[in-house]
């Protein structure tokens, strides 16, 4: 291992997300300016070309997309970001990277909507959209930074993911984050662990595009090396070929799910402050965790047993972590920029174990410390 | 026949399970042929052709062939060619595409991928028709034309497929009919060629809608309006627009010379921003 002292570096969120994406091998970059993510597009178009990589301004967000999935296919780690409006028009290449099992990353900076809504304040209002926004059953993979140090890293995971899992990813990003600025570390590229999607180990008269191998991931091949094979949104035998027949549609849906459930227990990224001996615990995510963190912090010198815990992937749902958080606590509250989405999951799967509390604020201001510290107070009994 | 036999087994997917989708008597396979024709006469190899298809019944080509294949959704495969050829500009990229599907639900990016000269053959199957959904109109589906969707006729008048190419900038530009085949083998040919982004639009029939809106009850009878309707390109320059209404204007419509983007995007590489 080389230790090289690095020099802390003042970085954006979304510059600290291109750095990440750049670090993880990402090399092809497509997208449409849209308020509050423009910053990654801008400065993906100045250091694609340096990298050798390609950038190119598409017509629209369904495009970008489209764009990406092509790329992918032909072999490059691709992403592209966007807001609430592009989030939306991107939701039917989302799934078809999903049944077509094309890695790839979506970064959703969001704004408040419905449609144009708030476009330059915080919100975390995509949440479901995240997980449901395209038609159809289908897996995703959902991760929520905190920080901007966080924004750079779990960039870095989502490639790792999408390539392992053969998945879209997506960045579900605040403005706060987005658009504020840190003192950072970043880490060498030899000191990260980076994945790519699992290649062929068969010649190509022996390589069947879609069978599982076992995994539930199936190799997969770059457009150009030999392997000619299909690639459809369709429901697909293991050829690739369209498929109505019962016995070849249903297990299909099933893999798509199983190869990413299988690996629940990979998929637990939260940081947990202070929760052992809590009575009410905290559960949040990006912006609003920071603010909780800190209402934690100030809530324990007036000695009261609160905890947090900050949610780093929000889809697939951390059912186990959040299940021992509802089995320990007497309360959750569970502090959002939206009407109620995550508390809404986590109420589902609480099944009468504790009382689960809300602090939801839709002004398109960010919830500050003193709002939760406020409310802990009133519910601490 | 001998030929057709080779070709068939050379380049047809044995692994696929046959028979295609294809109404008999439609267009899309005798494009298919001339295609497969063409490039076996080419210097591609299977493995440099990234062949892919939107949405309807053109849309179900790819699978049939042995090449790269790319089955997208509706009106987008332009999107997806324009990723493919620049993270790999050694591919050849060819897009298939029907009416509906490239200047309708992708209208938008059918003009830019026009601007933006990205290195595509894209083919247009044009049968005036939403076939694969019944046969609803279509923007090039005739003004007056009884079709599901207009069943006291089309009130919107049709779009000139080649007009809109030339307009956004596309550098090759050119019409054939299935009819036509040698034809339409040269102007494929001459669209593999192109370093830049060419159109093909490709006037073919539907005979489970078209033709019996059109009253052309079999597909002979469209194939011979194709035939009579159709006039060549240096034909047409001495007849005026009225004495054109209603013609099929065959051959090269377009041919010039612009940067692609992807010799421009070369010119880039390596650079760093001070910025």
């Amino acid at each position: 291992m080389k230790k090289a002292v690095r020099k802390q570096v003042l970085l954006q969120g979304n510059e600290a997300c291109v750095e990440g994406a750049l670090m993880a091998g990402c090399r092809f970059y497509a997208g449409y300016p849209i308020t509050p993510a423009t910053e990654i597009m801008e400065i993906m178009a100045r250091k694609m070309p340096g990298a050798s990589g390609v950038f190119i301004q598409m017509e629209d967000e369904i495009a970008s997309l489209g764009a990406v999935i092509g790329a992918s296919l032909a072999g490059s780690k691709s992403m592209t970001a966007t807001s609430g409006p592009g989030f939306s028009l991107m939701q039917e290449h989302i799934g078809y990277a999903s049944m077509a099992e094309v890695p790839c990353v979506i970064v959703d900076v969001m704004r408040a909507g419905p449609s144009t809504g708030l476009p330059t304040q915080p919100s975390q209002s995509d949440v479901m959209q995240s997980r449901w926004g395209t038609h159809g059953d289908h897996p995703i993979i959902v991760l929520a930074p905190s920080s901007v140090y966080e924004f750079f890293e779990l960039t870095v995971q989502a490639f790792n993911l999408s390539e392992r899992y053969r998945t879209p990813v997506i960045l579900l990003v605040d403005e706060l984050v987005a658009h504020m600025r840190e003192g950072v570390i970043l880490p060498t590229r030899d000191s990260l662990e980076i994945e790519d999607r699992p290649h062929p180990t068969v010649p190509p008269e022996w390589y069947i595009p879609y069978a599982d191998p076992g995994t539930g991931v199936p190799a997969m091949p770059a457009f150009g090396e030999g392997y000619r094979y299909h690639v459809t949104g369709l429901y697909h035998d293991v050829r690739g070929y369209p498929t109505v027949r019962t016995d070849e549609v249903e297990p299909l849906i099933h893999r798509l799910f199983n190869k990413i459930s299988k690996d629940y227990d990979r998929l637990q990224w939260f940081d947990a402050f202070a929760t052992e001996d809590a009575k009410i615990t905290i559960i949040a995510y990006g912006c609003v965790a920071r603010a909780a963190l800190r209402a934690v912090q100030q809530a324990r010198e007036k000695g009261l047993k609160v905890g947090l815990i900050n949610l780093k992937i929000l889809w697939p749902f951390m059912r186990r972590t959040i299940s021992g958080i509802l089995e320990n606590s007497a309360k959750v509250l569970v502090p959002e920029l939206n009407i109620g989405q995550i508390s809404r999951e986590v109420k589902r799967i609480n099944q009468s174990r504790c009382e689960v509390l809300t602090l939801n604020k839709v002004d398109g201001t960010p919830i500050k410390p003193a709002e939760i510290l406020r409310t802990l107070e009133e519910v601490y009994s | 026949m001998r030929e057709a036999e080779h070709l068939v087994h050379k380049y047809l997917r044995s692994s696929k399970r046959f028979p295609h989708i294809w109404c008999s008597g439609c267009g899309i396979g005798i494009f298919m042929q001339a295609l497969v024709r063409v490039i076996d006469q080419s210097e591609y190899s299977k493995d440099d052709i990234v062949l892919i298809s939107g949405i309807g019944c053109s849309g179900r080509l790819p699978v049939y062939v042995d090449f790269n294949t790319l089955h997208t959704t509706h009106g987008r495969a332009l999107t997806f060619a324009t990723g493919i050829k620049l993270a790999n500009p050694r591919l050849k990229v060819i897009t298939v595409m029907g009416d509906g599907d490239a200047v309708a639900i992708g209208g938008n990016h059918f003009i830019h991928a026009a601007r933006r000269n990205v290195e595509i053959a894209s083919f247009i199957l044009n049968n005036n028709v939403y076939g694969m959904t019944g046969g609803q109109s279509s923007p090039t589906t005739p003004h007056g034309a009884i079709t599901a969707s207009a069943p006291y006729g089309n009130i919107e008048p049709d779009f000139d497929i080649c007009r809109l190419a030339e307009a956004a900038g596309a550098v090759l530009v050119a019409r054939s009919t299935v009819y036509h085949t040698r034809l339409l083998e040269r102007l494929i040919g001459m669209a593999l060629k192109k370093k830049g982004f060419s159109v093909l639009e490709v006037v073919s029939q539907c005979t489970t809608y078209t033709g019996r809106f059109l009253q052309l009850n079999s597909p002979v009878e469209m194939l011979k309006w194709q035939k009579d309707n159709a006039i060549t390109v240096e034909k047409a320059k001495q007849l005026s627009d009225t004495e054109l209404e209603g013609k099929i204007v065959i051959g090269v419509l377009v041919n010039r010379e612009r940067p692609n983007y992807h010799e421009q995007y070369q010119s880039l590489l390596g650079k760093k921003s001070k910025v």
